[in-house]
């Protein structure tokens, strides 16, 4: 009994300074500034500034390839560190968030038929493009959402919402989105026409409810260059928002706000 | 475009209504099999066997039997409810991996160890790899081998049918001690045992051992009647059994003094029922036909080594086991080139 | 009488050939007809009409929009009335022209018949068949005429005709073969002399012992096409499995039927060709089965391109009961749909309603790695790994065990008693591989 604890214990201390000799000799030099860098990432991998993951875009940062500011998902006050640790000139980058231009809900726009498949948006396309009235809208089956690396969208009806306050604009839905409907836009702008489709007026009220049917008036209502037509779709000038009011005058709603935001301010109306 | 259909429909004629309608990827149609026919079919084979045991073993075979069922499918139907999964007990796959866990006891379980080897079974062997089709080993055999050596007391109490108390051993048990003794020197007792094997004993079930072990006969009915009707392979039982039968003639010619000879290594132990339903079990066993072949192959090879060079008298489970821990290497292995592959020597030419 | 060769796996489904004894019957003109620009593969045709501008039945609507592509002509003669979209089978908008009928049906001055054809030019020939905009009416809507021109250093001694139609339910091919023998016989001879080809076999499933029979009485004096029968086995009336069955050629993966000195046309194309050269027809008119349970009157209709599933539907004398499943095509291959506003295409062979007894809806559950998918699999695939594999997203393994050589048949979802859907999962992988290897063309060329 007494001589196996003694060897094992003789075994565990000729271990451990094994270890502790391979720890001190074999160590690997990292870059003090790497490290620190390292920690700022937002450590998601996301992908979104073209490097594979945190790392290969910290590395590059390290090396000068890159610039501090191509991290979508990074916030105002880590990328101002980030400019310091590197000692270049403050970044400054708009906030951008991701917006689902769709708003046919069940209720909104009808399923024409029982879709019964995999669960999943990719695989639904392959199937009657999902047998929804509106051949552009949302398949609400959540490839965006499941994309997402920071859980802001949200699946309401089988439709995607993005929470504007949870999303970082890194991107990924944008790919995922089978049927094209996610893009980034500026933080700022207040309202969006939630659709996509390009077909006609007429075609797109019997589709849904909710659809952009191409009556112009909040280009009346906007001021110049704020709103523009594209064919029967009505699209915002990102670069020159128009005020939140310009979405009275929109009949079906699809000129409106982020339905989370009105939520928000609704609770805080409370 | 909902309304455009509604507009369509003229008083005489029926159109359909766009909200019934299904949409799915082809094909529509489908052969109408299912997993829980499967199930009962192989459930269906079984049942003479299990008539077999209760006529030579009487109640405590019924006993053994409706009460491994009894607890696999409990424990399947507790493991989805902690794992918060849809209960999929209607599949009856628990339900066969109970009735194969009963057929590998001996008659006289106590009902505690057949609660513990469901447990076992359908917890540890199915249920925490995810559950159906997820499973490596077959669940019935780790739930048996698990019993085997934690219990081996009470795992290796054989009745001799039509004897209710007596306990004996199984043929292979005693061929095994017989070879030993032999091994040291006394060869009588191996002799006279060698002489008077009563094979139709054997093939009617009339001898010590496991619930599913006793009737070879209606095993290998049961056997048949799956391979005709398409449920399982023949692949597997023929070639596990032509393995066996291969490697003990070879064992047999080189010292028929010792070795007992090619059809009382078929007729003994678990051979017939491992062949024909526990290998076959299509979760743990290759998907490819070759795989198949190679698989029962290196379960007959593995069940002649056991047997013959190893402790346990009996090696089938352990043999399928190890086998099962190869499918996926098999499947790998075998995976078939497509059709219009080119042959080598026509890409040159 | 050469052996015919049995390939690997295939299922029995049922035939279900409701409307095989229904004799084609011409539908009467319609009101409107929506005309698709792109029935076929490859690039949209070009309109060459403006709204309002009057047509006549055959008229040259749209041009060829490159190599591979296909004519579209006029199935009636009347109005443009616009220049629109409408629902296609895929569940997307497809470019269309909406033609309002004026009741006339006025024809077009046909193209020169060619009735001496065996002293032509097959150049002249090919030319007719891509003026007359024939595509493969099988199912691909490939455009012949690409199809029949092979490279000159790959020479085809083999024209196989298929007259299988191994779907079950459909029989547009069959009543088209049993009314117009000699047509698609010349047919088929005039494809022989464009392609220089010496074999001619025409391949028909042994459910159609009536077909065989005409056809053996008819070639008994010249001995062309050779009919074979064939046993009735799905997907027989694949092209490559036609090719082995008849040939024992094996088509190379990722090849072409011509790689192998074979062309395999449908019958329905031949008919179409044989119309296009002798008689100066354009392609605006096929024969459809209307058809399954719900159906009063299961029939074939000589449809003009461009009517509605809605107007077949009404020609068959509506609905008995509410189907459950509305399918363009076949059941084993065909699409689902969910509206019947969609046109009827060059390629659209049959229209199919399930009732709800027959629908073989599924909850899929996890597979049992029976390996039943393997033994029936045509293209000796692993359907069930390869479920397994893309269900979790590894598109590099499906692809590294070969998930685009299935085509798509159908055999192992037919025969999965886990009712796993395995069809979409390889199309979710085909789609998602290609796109990879376009991704990663595209990369390296720039």
């Amino acid at each position: 009994m007494i001589t196996a604890t003694v060897i094992l214990l003789i075994i565990g201390v000729l271990i451990a300074l094994a270890i502790g000799l391979v720890v001190k000799f074999f160590a690997v030099e990292v870059d003090p500034l790497l490290e620190q860098v390292s920690a700022i990432m937002p450590g998601t991998n996301c992908g979104a500034c073209g490097y594979a993951g945190c790392a290969g875009y910290a590395a590059a940062l390290v090396g000068r390839k890159a610039q501090p500011g191509d991290c979508p998902a990074m916030s105002d006050s880590l990328l101002h560190q980030l400019c310091e640790l590197l000692g270049v000139e403050d970044v400054k980058k708009e906030r951008r968030v991701a917006v689902v231009f769709c708003s046919g809900n069940d209720q909104n726009a009808t399923r024409q038929a029982f879709y019964n498949g995999v669960n999943r948006c990719r695989d639904a396309m392959l199937v009657a493009a999902g047998a929804k009235s509106c051949t552009y809208g949302c398949l609400g089956l959540g490839a965006c959402a499941q994309a997402c690396p920071y859980g802001a969208i949200e699946v309401r009806n089988r439709l995607a919402i993005v929470h504007p306050e949870l999303c970082r604009a890194c991107g990924l839905c944008v790919q995922t989105c089978p049927k094209k409907l996610i893009r980034l836009v500026p933080a700022s702008a207040p309202i969006h026409v939630f659709c996509s489709s390009p077909a006609r007026g007429s075609f797109k009220r019997n589709a849904c409810k909710t659809a952009c049917i191409g009556c112009r008036r909040c280009v009346k209502a906007a001021e110049e260059n704020q709103i523009r037509m594209n064919g029967f779709l009505a699209v915002i000038n990102y670069g020159n928002p128009p005020a939140a009011e310009v979405a009275q005058s929109c009949p079906t709603a699809a000129l409106r706000a982020n339905v989370t935001q009105v939520e928000a301010n609704k609770d805080s109306s409370i | 475009m909902k309304s455009g259909i509604a507009s369509m429909t003229e008083p005489e004629i029926r159109l359909p209504d766009a909200e019934q309608l299904v949409v799915s990827s082809s094909p529509h149609f489908h052969c109408g099999n299912s997993v829980a026919k499967i199930m009962l079919l192989v459930i269906l084979a079984l049942l003479p066997a299990c008539l077999v045991a209760v006529y030579y073993f009487g109640v405590a075979a019924f006993r053994v039997l409706t009460l491994c069922m009894l607890f696999c499918v409990g424990t399947e139907a507790l493991c989805s409810k902690l794992m918060k999964r849809p209960l999929e007990i209607n599949d009856f796959s628990a339900l066969l991996t109970g009735l194969l866990l009963g057929m590998n006891l001996p008659p006289g379980t106590p009902s505690w160890i057949c609660l513990v080897g469901s447990l076992i079974a359908i917890g540890i062997g199915k249920m925490a790899y995810g559950g159906m089709g997820q499973n490596p080993f077959n669940p019935a055999l780790v739930g048996r081998v698990a019993l085997l050596v934690s219990f081996p007391q009470a795992m290796n109490t054989w009745q001799i049918p039509g004897m209710d108390s007596v306990s004996g051993a199984t043929p292979l048990q005693e061929l095994g001690m017989l070879q030993q003794k032999a091994l040291a020197g006394d060869s009588a007792e191996l002799n006279e045992f060698l002489q008077n094997i009563p094979y139709g004993d054997y093939m009617l079930g009339n001898m010590g051992g496991s619930l599913g072990e006793a009737c070879a006969l209606a095993l290998i009915l049961g056997g048949i009647f799956l391979i005709v009707i398409r449920v399982v392979r023949w692949q597997i039982p023929v070639f596990m059994i032509a393995t066996v039968a291969v490697c003990s003639t070879l064992a047999w010619l080189a010292k028929p003094d010792l070795c007992a000879p090619p059809q009382f290594h078929l007729l003994s132990g678990g051979l017939i029922l491992g062949a024909f339903f526990m290998a076959t079990d299509p979760v743990t066993s290759p998907m490819s036909r070759l795989g198949a072949i190679l698989f029962a192959i290196g379960c007959g090879l593995i069940v002649c080594a056991i047997r013959f060079w190893g402790n346990y008298p009996e090696g089938i489970s352990f043999a399928i086991l190890v086998m099962n821990a190869m499918t996926p290497l098999l499947d790998k292995v075998t995976m078939r080139k497509p059709f219009g592959t080119q042959k080598k020597a026509v890409k040159n030419a | 009488m050469s052996k015919i060769f049995r390939f690997h796996g295939g299922v029995y489904p049922p035939e279900e050939k409701l409307a095989s004894q229904a004799g084609i019957q011409v539908a009467p003109l319609l009101e409107k007809y929506t005309v698709p620009l792109q029935m076929h593969i490859g690039a949209p045709a070009k309109s060459l009409v403006q709204k309002g501008q009057k047509v006549l039945r055959g008229q040259l609507l749209a041009e060829p929009g490159g190599y591979v592509s296909a004519a579209v002509h006029s199935p009636t003669s009347g109005v443009i009335k616009e220049y629109g979209s409408c629902l296609g089978v895929n569940g997307t908008q497809w470019p269309a022209l909406i033609i309002e009928s004026d009741g006339e049906d006025q024809n077009q001055e046909p193209m020169p018949p060619i009735s001496d054809w065996q002293n032509t030019d097959p150049k002249i020939l090919l030319k007719r068949i891509e003026d007359a905009g024939i595509v493969g009416k099988g199912g691909a809507a490939f455009p012949t005429h690409v199809k029949l021109s092979p490279p000159p250093d790959t020479p085809i001694d083999t024209l196989i005709i298929n007259g299988v139609e191994c779907e079950p339910g459909l029989s547009a091919d069959h009543r088209l073969m049993l009314e117009n023998p000699d047509q698609i016989i010349e047919g088929a001879l005039i494809v022989a002399h464009i392609l220089q080809a010496k074999n001619i076999y025409l391949g028909i499933e042994d459910n159609k012992q009536d077909t065989i029979e005409l056809f053996r009485e008819k070639t008994a004096s010249t001995g062309a096409p050779q009919v074979y029968s064939l046993k009735v086995r799905y997907p027989q009336g694949a092209e490559k499995h036609l090719i082995y069955a008849l040939t024992k050629r094996k088509v190379p993966r990722g090849g072409l039927p011509l790689n192998v000195g074979c062309v395999v046309q449908n019958v329905a194309s031949i008919y179409a060709i044989y119309d296009a050269v002798v008689n100066g027809k354009p392609l605006y008119e096929r024969v459809t089965t209307v058809t399954g349970n719900p159906v009063v009157n299961p029939g074939n209709w000589l449809l003009r391109i461009g009517s509605s599933y809605a107007d077949a539907l009404k020609l068959a004398g509506g609905l008995k009961e509410q189907p459950a499943k509305v399918i363009s095509g076949g059941p084993m291959m065909g699409v689902s749909v969910y509206s019947l506003d969609i046109p009827v295409t060059k390629n659209c062979a049959g229209l199919l309603f399930l009732s709800r007894s027959q629908l073989s809806q599924f909850q899929s559950k996890a597979c049992i790695h029976c390996g039943r998918c393997n033994d029936v699999c045509p293209m000796r695939l692993t359907p069930g790994m390869l479920g397994i594999q893309i269900e979790n997203d590894r598109f590099d393994l499906a692809e590294a065990w070969n998930v685009l050589d299935c085509m798509e048949c159908g055999c192992c979802a037919y025969i999965c008693p886990a009712h796993r859907p395995l069809v979409q999962h390889m199309r979710r992988a085909k789609t998602e591989v290609i796109a990879k290897r376009q991704a990663a063309e595209a990369k390296k060329s720039s």
